[in-house]
């Protein structure tokens, strides 16, 4: 009997939990397919009683959605490719090559951990101003073109390759640079989707800095622009939740598509505490 | 010639990274310091001549700014708050899906994390529409209790709890997945032999449960109030800092004074301040782990 509550309380409870945590990004779509002021009606509607495109129409069509879309995808990319690569090639530096100073430079990055971002962009906003990076794609990758994070999760996978398949590709002559490319990133394959992932979404949904640097309206990355709009159109719920949707919803598909890696990354990072 | 190869390569493989590092973030900190000992604002962005060095003048000013007191209470009042609230959250969801009678695991799993990878502004503008007053599925769904709508968004008494509802809801499940990892290290036969032993599940989860997962929970706890203290999208979106500055974080407060009024040396010392008080928070939380009674 006891037993038998206690399946019921736990799987009750979880069922629970699990509709206040996807009721709110169900709700958005829904309410994005709801015609302009459907959702500002009582009782509230659940569900459109019309199906309507109406709303993602005005975002892409006299809203620059597009655009955005646009901005974020360059931003997401770029930043993910140019640390993807710098995190990798510096993690094995580090967990493979001897080089005076090795022990003491990771320490100091590890240590440079407990400074926020934020401390860094004040400064920096006055550094990239005469260098013309504001307001421009540059501007909002810099900052993510490398991370101790990165190096870190790399390190920590490259450090498990046996020195032997690096020793016998030095006797038989092969380049140190050569033995990264040819042997080193495709046993780290595994860590370079764990890391672009990570890379990934952490641009994507990045605000502060963005709003900082992209100060143009034509640079907006999606939540910039987001931001900006539900500021102007607070009346306009079901094209806020389509906006909503268009945001969120790229990064809701690929987390569900590279889960595993994604949880590997999250798990190997929360040891480093 | 073996190593100085080695070194050279070791050199050019962490150069862009380290290069990257130094100049994007290293500069600016030690910049930031420095920006944080002048009056730097927009006379000196227009012409750096005017430029002052006015030493710790920044710090002590900050301290007299009321509204810099109020920023700080906020942000105390979010993390006070809702650090222990979504730490609890997670520590709960995690049980659940650690009990042996729990079901469709994999599934809970995901369905509880998806809110951490979504995008702070889009579901903020989800929240801050599920919070409206009239319209608001959560006044609709109180009333269907007998609880009178609440302005949430509206009324400063009511805008950090729905913030922090908000936040709880956005975050619990990182930690979730941190803390179910622990508690799935944990041997069943530990459990199995208490459980002979005459220890009912309070008793284990209090004497067995809690101590084992006490390194994680600091862990979690540290990086929990590191990254609350940083409050900044929440409000930006949901209630621009209102009403009557409820909402304004310190990270907020930076914000204003630094690309609004372009107080740039007082916003480096509301970062730098910010940043200290991040720091000691987590260093005493530390101390407390490896010290857990507080005492000797």
């Amino acid at each position: 009997m006891n037993a038998r509550l206690a399946v019921w309380v736990v799987n009750g409870l979880l069922i629970g939990l699990g509709a206040v945590s996807l009721f709110p990004l169900l709700w958005m779509v829904s309410v994005s397919f709801m015609p302009p002021g459907a959702a500002s009606s009582l009782p509230v509607p659940i569900l459109p009683r019309t199906l309507t495109l109406e709303n993602y129409r005005t975002l892409f069509g006299n809203l620059g959605m597009g655009r955005y879309v646009v901005n974020s995808l360059l931003i997401a990319v770029l930043a993910t490719i140019i640390s993807v690569s710098f995190n990798v090639m510096a993690g094995y530096a580090f967990a493979k090559l001897r080089f005076a100073g090795r022990e003491a430079i990771f320490k100091t990055l590890l240590g440079a951990l407990v400074i926020p971002g934020q401390v860094a962009m004040l400064p920096l906003f006055l550094m990239l101003k005469p260098l013309g990076l504001i307001n421009s794609y540059g501007g909002a990758v810099v900052p993510t073109m490398a991370s101790v994070f990165g190096i870190f999760l790399v390190r920590q996978f490259a450090r498990g390759i046996p020195d032997d398949l690096i020793e016998a590709a030095r006797i038989d002559g092969a380049s140190e640079l050569r033995i990264f490319t040819t042997i080193i990133v495709p046993v780290l394959r595994p860590v370079v989707a764990t890391l672009a992932i990570f890379a990934f979404l952490g641009a994507w949904n990045d605000f502060m800095w963005p709003l900082i640097v992209l100060t143009d309206d034509s640079l907006h990355t999606l939540p910039v622009a987001l931001a900006g709009l539900s500021r102007e159109h607070v009346q306009d719920n079901e094209m806020m939740m389509a906006g909503s949707v268009v945001t969120v919803l790229p990064v809701l598909l690929l987390f569900l598509a590279l889960q595993r890696q994604y949880m590997e990354g999250l798990m190997a990072g929360s040891v480093k505490g | 010639m073996n190593t100085r190869k080695q070194s050279i390569a070791a050199w050019v493989l962490a150069g862009p990274a380290l290069t990257v590092i130094a100049i994007f973030f290293a500069i600016p900190v030690v910049a930031g310091l420095a920006l944080s000992l002048t009056d730097f604002d927009l006379y000196a962005l227009a012409d750096l001549s005017t430029l002052r060095f006015v030493g710790l003048n920044n710090y002590l000013q900050l301290l007299q700014t009321p509204l810099f007191w109020q920023a700080l209470g906020n942000t105390l009042y979010f993390v006070v708050v809702g650090v222990p609230l979504s730490i609890g959250l997670s520590l709960g969801a995690a049980l659940l899906l650690n009990a042996r009678v729990s079901k469709w695991q994999a599934f809970f799993r995901t369905a509880l994390f998806a809110p951490v990878v979504t995008t702070v502004v889009a579901v903020a503008v989800i929240w801050r529409y599920l919070l409206h007053t009239r319209y608001g599925l959560i006044n609709e769904a109180l009333q269907g209790i007998g609880i009178s709508p609440v302005n949430w968004l509206g009324d400063p008494h009511w805008s950090m709890p729905a913030i922090i509802l908000f936040a709880a809801w956005k975050n619990f499940g990182y930690n979730m997945v941190i803390l179910l990892a622990a508690l799935q290290a944990v041997p069943r036969e530990v459990y199995e032999s208490a459980r002979v032993d005459g220890a009912g599940p309070l008793r284990q989860f209090v004497d067995m449960t809690i101590p084992m997962l006490m390194p994680t929970l600091v862990m979690v706890g540290i990086m929990t109030i590191t990254g609350y203290f940083q409050l900044f999208a929440e409000p930006y979106v949901m209630t621009q800092g209102g009403p009557l500055r409820s909402t304004l974080s310190v990270l907020y407060f930076m914000y204003e004074e630094g690309f609004r009024w372009w107080n740039l040396g007082n916003a480096s010392a509301v970062a730098f301040l910010l940043f200290v008080l991040m720091f000691a928070v987590s260093w005493l939380l530390l101390r407390f782990d490896r010290d857990p009674e507080g005492a000797s």
